[in-house]
């Protein structure tokens, strides 16, 4: 059970795909300008991404390591299509505020990572978690960056107008390299101010322990 | 000859591909550390939309609308890529050795950007903003395809300029690396903004 809590874990936090490793970039940095399509675009990708896990590691003795990446690529594309034709048909909304970007989720950097970092080495039971917790941290962190864009970009929260006030540099391109930038300064620096508050309360148990001993 | 001019315009300065649409930028913050190797990928990427453009194209155009299976494009344009883009690996390293030792390593990142994925499937769509009355057809195409990979090469080559200077001072951990480029990424699209205030 702990190998799944710290799969979650890397997923959300550790490894986060949007803020520790900066993948994905092109979607994150092209729809979070609005809140509800850059929810859409975590969400399809989080379906995406753990059916993709799920065969890939299915598969996993299957594939012949030399022509590994093409395979992962067909699996993959075949996905999205599958995706595509669904919104178009379910989700119209969605379908046309993720225009081009739909598509492009082929070749984003998350889904062959995971898939050759991960899945062809791990259980089918563990690459689905490690998709899903993935997956949702790239979605949370879209969310966010989504909603801080078009709150001060805008004036409104998923489409609901709040204020009238609004600064348009950051509903364009330039606003969310800003706001993304800052996001991953301070997501860094929180989880290095955990990390070394962990470490100082360990050394500090370590040297109770040693005077402990000592006397 | 207008719509020649309106093609190129759009292509390098009001809708680039990085300031205007952000396609292509895991190449744009991860290989623009150095002005040389900005441009070698920039160069790399320019030859490889063109020719990607070249040939999906046609294939889209003439095979697939005629036999009714345009819900395979994904599927047949990476592809397409993919091989294209291993076949000019070993063309470019049998023809020229030297060539292939300064832009040979960014060619199979190239496979997996979004900039050349983007630019097939951008031809093939609603380009009416671009052409206005003109009808798209493969020169038109494959022009437009020059123009962003020029305008792609010029934004990195901009930025790579500007990481250069950066990294001659300290900056706090916390900003250090992407941080700091998405700032800079950030004044270079604000530049950028005054060309999309141009009319055509």
């Amino acid at each position: 059970m702990n190998k799944f809590k710290k799969i979650t874990l890397d997923g959300l936090i550790y490894q986060n795909p949007t803020f520790m490793l900066v993948l994905g970039t092109c979607p994150t940095l092209g729809l979070i300008s609005s809140a509800f399509s850059s929810m859409g675009m975590g969400l399809t990708v989080l379906v995406v991404l753990t059916l993709s896990n799920i065969i890939i590691s299915a598969l996993r003795k299957v594939i012949p390591n030399e022509v590994r990446i093409p395979c992962y690529i067909v699996v993959i594309a075949t996905l999205v299509t599958f995706a595509r034709m669904f919104l178009e048909k379910f989700v119209p909304d969605l379908y046309e505020s993720l225009g081009g970007f739909l598509a492009l989720i082929v070749v984003n950097c998350i889904i062959l990572g995971r898939a050759e970092a991960f899945a062809n080495k791990h259980t089918v039971a563990e690459s689905a978690v490690d998709g899903i917790a993935n997956g949702l941290g790239f979605t949370a962190a879209l969310t966010v960056m989504g909603v801080i864009c078009e709150f001060l970009g805008n004036g409104s929260l998923f489409g609901y107008q709040i204020m009238e006030f609004r600064i348009s540099m950051l509903a364009k391109p330039a606003g969310a390299f800003l706001v993304y930038g800052i996001c991953i300064a301070l997501f860094v620096y929180i989880v290095d101010g955990f990390e070394r508050a962990r470490r100082v309360k360990a050394n500090k148990l370590a040297r109770e322990n040693l005077l402990k001993e000592g006397v | 000859m207008s719509t020649f001019i309106a093609i190129v315009l759009s292509a390098v300065l009001t809708n680039n591909f990085i300031t205007a649409k952000t396609y292509g930028i895991c190449p744009f913050l991860g290989v623009s550390k150095k002005t040389s190797s900005a441009t070698g990928m920039g160069i790399a990427v320019t030859l490889v939309m063109v020719l990607a453009t070249l040939v999906t194209y046609p294939i889209y155009t003439y095979v697939m609308v005629p036999l009714k299976i345009e819900f395979l494009e994904i599927i047949f344009f990476i592809f397409i890529i993919a091989s294209l883009v291993q076949m000019l690996e070993k063309i470019i390293q049998k023809l020229s050795p030297p060539l292939y030792g300064a832009m040979g390593i960014y060619l199979p990142l190239i496979t997996t950007n979004c900039a050349v994925l983007g630019v097939t499937e951008l031809v093939i769509g609603d380009m009416s903003a671009v052409l206005g009355t003109a009808s798209m057809n493969i020169g038109w195409a494959v022009l437009y395809a020059l123009g962003a990979g020029l305008g792609f090469t010029l934004v990195m080559i901009i930025m790579s300029g500007l990481r250069e200077r950066i990294n001659c001072y300290k900056t706090p951990k916390a900003i250090a690396g992407f941080p700091i480029a998405m700032v800079t990424a950030c004044f270079i699209c604000m530049a950028f903004y005054v060309f999309s205030l141009i009319t055509l």
